[in-house]
């Protein structure tokens, strides 16, 4: 036994360990069984869900808006920090893609018990469950959950994390928007309207799910994003955020960009540890009617709801035309169809072919 | 449609390998015209006739068919695209997205609605077709027209109206455009 | 203790001894639970234990510094009796077991009733006491007291002692006693709510997070305090490259300050909470690979005095939940040694040994007597328990020394199950990886209390 010891020096197991494989990476290597973040689908996945909400938004004109495609499929809805209006859009999709739903909600009787988030979701997969909607105050609380159960995943919102159906009906708002002048159908209009399209998100970035999803999303697409928050608003490591810019002074942005995209401010950031007070967040960062009319002509006005009227954005600028609050609501439901039949429709390990070779599919697309 | 997506969806996709061609531009072109003539010899006339495509192979012969039928009758012809992804049996089973957004002329209630593909294999792809014109309104009557009717059906469905029979091996592809008919193999890559 | 001398005689054969004075090939016989003999190729008496150690080192055995033993109070985590046996397959034979129980150690009945827990354990159990009552960091815990009973150190872990007032009076009292106050450097203002480190992959996976600044305050507030007081300091399971400059700094001043750091800050980043595992969350959080290869150049320098584990037992419920619900903390006593001596030995920075020292003839950054040096004598003195001190911890490995010895296989490689480990908890970070380097015997008081790499009791 020498006194050197190249023996341990040589394949050392240990020094430092690889992360783990995300379950985002999983989900896009297995076929996009989970959508837990907006880099599980890249550029191509986007336009690929972006491609089917037009199919989507089709069936919705009908009629009877409903299609069969997920019939006999179990989606649940698990909404452990509420929210009324997401959870209403993703049971309505999946209704209309008639599916069964069931649905939890924090004031649910067995999460108030105290029940583990564990124990809660596995016995209701026990009851056979196709997928499962989380929301959660808990950033990665849908990665865990994808962990534990043999269903796919669908983040609807996780603690500051991301909140990916956000990011897709809003960029399917803008594609719909922005088509519509050029008088094409959705159909009909790609996804160059993002390349070098300037967009401003406005608010509180830091605690914001929708805005680190839009970023993302944004970003994959060739969009330029200016952040613009207060200092104490603002993530931690910014500069390493895909963004073009980062501004404190929402007038010099305003005049320059195509989208103004508000976030909402929460009630308790203004109680004097993040801001001073929300009037004051409001007069220096609150798109009023002065600061709407200095956007330019064709600049849309967006806002993930539910609107703090007077706070980030004035009454007055929310009805008006260019602002398409409610057109992105309205997609929401299609949207998140297309997200659902997505990962029910497509058989686990297998991904979807389509119009598009998705996430470098190794096939041709073939059609004409 | 049944061709494009057993194409689509080989383990890992494939490349069509043409073999033979079957019909010229020139045949497909005649076949139109005769379907056009046997719908209105058969209906009496097409006062209320809408045809209507498959996403994607039935999409230009509809709309072919669409413009001889406005020739022949002399009066506007309404067409549509209708995309099944939506009804497929075979959803989870295997992965297919819709190429294309569904765009139906109006109401189809007591409308006489042509079904246009361009071949017919199994059957499923016209029984979901079937499914979803349902939910367009209760059509007078529902005729399918096919450019080839290839055989090896799974559903009790057969065409009104062919432009060529040609049976084939199950492992066979056949590719339909209005430049012809090919008959060929799916290389795996 | 009365059965010492009845002892067996036990032989060390074929390793490797590496103690304070260097490295030599050596044969050791132990009995009545000392050294007698160290030699090469000593011949056998009859009727011995012959412990096989070719291939091994045989070192002084490992001392911790930081150790919870969640008992009272905890026990469905751990007690006394799973986490020493925990330690001794571990290669420790002396542990020193942290205050933050339920009651706390703030009064002698408590210490006393850990102590006596600890009396017949397979390694020794040292108990360190709370500076402040309850740990609430207003009013001193009885130190005098408590050191009566032979606590030697206080600290709040767990809790970091956060009135400069209180903490100055703290090391002043101290002083007076000849004890060493240890503090878990966090300020609350900075930390409260975090999950993990606030940084870049904070900022990607959306978690809240403490930044190093939260630990550097305090080791700079607790460093001025020590220069103002004479008090002797040390610190806790450091994280940050900040804070080994501070420390550096300090003792090129002359104070006596102490700095200590576990083996899963020489290794893992906070780059391996990507995937949300609470597994990797721990307090103080994993930092940036830039704050690792500091505190690994701190333990090449002397700068860190010691490696200490900070073995946190959590039962399964308090693990397996959404990331900023679970509790931090992580195994770390049966690991320990494997992972330090592949972090520090080997310098690489991935698990792979890529990099200097692997197998092309470079050196290694750290020799394996300064590794070993860092988990056996030096952490021995700053728990008062080292033999120069009276106590029996540390060696060196002479004739007349106590037998507390481990011999470790640097070449057996193991894949860690935490279904078969010791402690009554499964929360290492380590589960399923295969370590290369295992204990294969541990010596306490002259009884082998692990052969072969199993428990003996």
């Amino acid at each position: 036994m020498t006194a050197e010891p190249e023996a341990l020096a040589e394949e050392q197991d240990v020094g430092l360990v690889e992360p783990e494989i995300s379950a985002s990476e999983t989900a896009a290597a297995g076929g996009r069984r989970h959508l837990l973040s907006i880099s599980d689908l890249g550029a191509y996945g986007i336009e690929e869900v972006l491609r089917v909400s037009d199919a989507f938004v089709e069936v919705g004109k009908r009629s009877i808006p409903k299609v069969p495609a997920l019939r006999g499929k179990t989606v649940v809805t698990l909404f452990v920090e509420e929210s009324t209006r997401t959870k209403l859009s993703f049971e309505t999709a999946a209704k209309r893609l008639s599916a069964d739903v069931m649905s939890f909600s924090a004031s649910s009787s067995s999460l108030k018990k105290g029940e583990s988030l564990r124990d809660t979701v596995e016995t209701v997969a026990a009851m056979g469950v196709d997928a499962f909607v989380i929301r959660h105050s808990s950033a990665g609380a849908p990665a865990a959950v994808s962990r534990w159960v043999d269903a796919s995943v669908l983040n609807a919102g996780d603690g500051w994390h991301e909140h990916p159906t956000q990011a897709l009906l809003d960029c399917y708002t803008i594609r719909e928007v922005l088509a519509e002048r050029e008088g094409l159908a959705p159909g009909e209009a790609g996804m160059g309207c993002f390349k070098g399209l300037r967009v401003a998100i406005v608010g509180d970035i830091r605690h914001s799910r929708v805005a680190r999803s839009n970023v993302l999303a944004l970003a994959a697409l060739g969009a330029e994003v200016t952040l613009v928050a207060p200092g104490t608003l603002l993530p931690p490591a910014v500069e390493t955020w895909p963004v073009a810019a980062v501004s404190h002074d929402i007038d010099d942005v305003l005049p320059k960009i195509d989208v103004c995209y508000l976030l909402r401010l929460q009630a308790e950031r203004g109680a004097g540890r993040f801001l001073p007070s929300i009037r004051e967040y409001s007069s220096e960062y609150g798109l009023n009617a002065r600061r709407a009319s200095a956007l330019a002509d064709g600049a849309l006005v967006m806002h993930p709801g539910p609107m703090n009227r007077g706070v980030e954005i004035a009454d007055e600028v929310a009805d008006l035309p260019r602002s398409v609050i409610l057109r992105q609501v309205a997609n929401g439901v299609a949207v998140r169809m297309a997200v659902l039949f997505m990962l029910l429709g497509t058989p686990h390990g297998q991904t979807p072919t389509g119009t598009l070779a998705s996430l470098g599919g190794a096939w041709e697309s073939g059609s004409a | 449609m049944a061709e494009r997506e057993r194409r689509l969806t080989t383990p890992r996709g494939g490349v069509f390998v043409p073999r033979v061609q079957v019909l010229s531009a020139e045949d497909v072109a005649r076949a139109i015209t005769r379907i056009a003539h046997e719908i209105v010899e058969r209906n009496r006339g097409i006062s209320d006739i809408v045809v209507i495509g498959l996403q994607t192979g039935g999409v230009p012969l509809a709309r072919r068919l669409a413009q001889v039928l406005e020739e022949i009758a002399g009066v506007p012809v309404p067409s549509g695209t209708l995309d099944v992804a939506f009804y497929r049996d075979d959803i989870g089973i295997r992965p297919v997205l819709p190429e294309a957004v569904t765009d139906i002329p109006g109401d189809l209630a007591g409308e006489l609605v042509v079904l246009v593909d361009d071949v017919l294999f199994t059957g499923r792809t016209v029984r979901a077709a079937l499914n979803a014109l349902a939910d367009y309104g209760r059509a007078r009557a529902v005729q399918l027209a096919v450019m080839v009717d290839r055989g090896h059906r799974e559903i009790p469905i057969r065409p009104d109206y062919v432009g060529k029979n040609m049976p084939t091996r199950i492992d066979e592809q056949v590719d339909v455009s209005l430049d012809g008919v090919v008959l060929g193999d799916v290389v795996p890559r | 203790m009365a059965r010492l001398e009845a002892r067996p005689t036990i032989v060390i054969r074929g390793g490797t001894v590496v103690d304070e004075t260097g490295e030599r090939r050596a044969d050791v016989v132990c009995a009545g639970g000392v050294v007698k003999e160290v030699g090469d190729s000593l011949a056998i008496p009859s009727g011995a234990t012959v412990l096989d150690a070719d291939g091994c080192f045989v070192m002084p055995g490992l001392v911790d510094l930081h150790t919870h033993l969640r008992q009272p109070g905890n026990e469905d985590a751990e007690c006394v009796e799973t986490g020493a046996r925990a330690a001794a397959l571990g290669g420790f034979t002396a542990i020193l077991a942290m205050p933050n129980t339920d009651p706390c150690v703030d009064n002698a009945a408590v210490a006393s009733e850990v102590l006596a827990l600890g009396a017949e354990a397979p390694c020794r159990v040292a108990v360190a006491g709370a500076i402040t009552v309850g740990r609430a960091g207003e009013n001193l815990a009885p130190l005098g007291e408590l050191a009566a009973l032979g606590v030697r150190l206080f600290t709040d872990d767990g809790a970091c002692v956060s009135d400069s007032g209180v903490m100055r009076r703290a090391l002043e009292y101290a002083r007076g006693l000849g004890v060493t106050l240890a503090q878990h450097c966090e300020d609350q203002g900075l930390a409260s709510g975090a999950s993990m480190h606030e940084g870049e992959w904070s900022s990607i996976l959306g978690v809240p997070g403490a930044p190093a600044e939260a630990e550097e305050l305090v080791v700079a507030r607790d460093i001025a305090l020590a220069r103002l007081t004479g008090g002797r300091l040390h610190l806790l399971h450091l994280s940050s490259a900040r804070s080994v400059a501070l420390v550096a700094a300090a003792k090129a001043e002359g104070l006596r300050v102490s700095a200590e750091v576990t083996p899963h800050h020489l290794c893992l980043t906070d780059a391996d909470l990507a995937g949300y595992d609470p597994l990797f969350k721990v307090n103080p959080p994993l930092r940036t690979t830039a704050d690792l290869l500091a505190l690994r150049e701190g333990c090449r320098s002397g700068v860190l005095d010691a490696v200490a584990t900070d073995h946190a037992p959590h039962p399964r419920e308090a693990k397996d939940t959404p990331l900023s619900d679970a509790a931090p903390g992580m195994l770390g006593l049966e690991t320990a040694l494997a992972v330090t001596l592949g972090s520090l030995s080997s310098g690489s920075v991935n698990g792979n040994g890529n990099g200097n020292g692997n197998g092309n003839g470079a050196a290694p950054y750290m020799g394996v007597k300064d590794v070993v040096g860092l988990m056996s004598w030096r952490p021995a003195v700053i728990g008062h328990m080292a033999t120069s001190q009276g106590g029996d911890q540390g060696g060196p490995i002479a004739p007349g020394a106590p037998a507390n010895l481990c011999v470790f296989d640097p070449a057996e490689s193991w894949v860690v199950d935490p279904a078969k480990m010791a402690s009554r908890s499964r929360n290492t970070p380590w589960s399923g990886r295969t370590l290369k380097g295992r204990v294969r015997h541990t010596i306490c008081a002259g009884e082998p209390v692990v052969v072969g790499a199993e428990a003996q009791r």
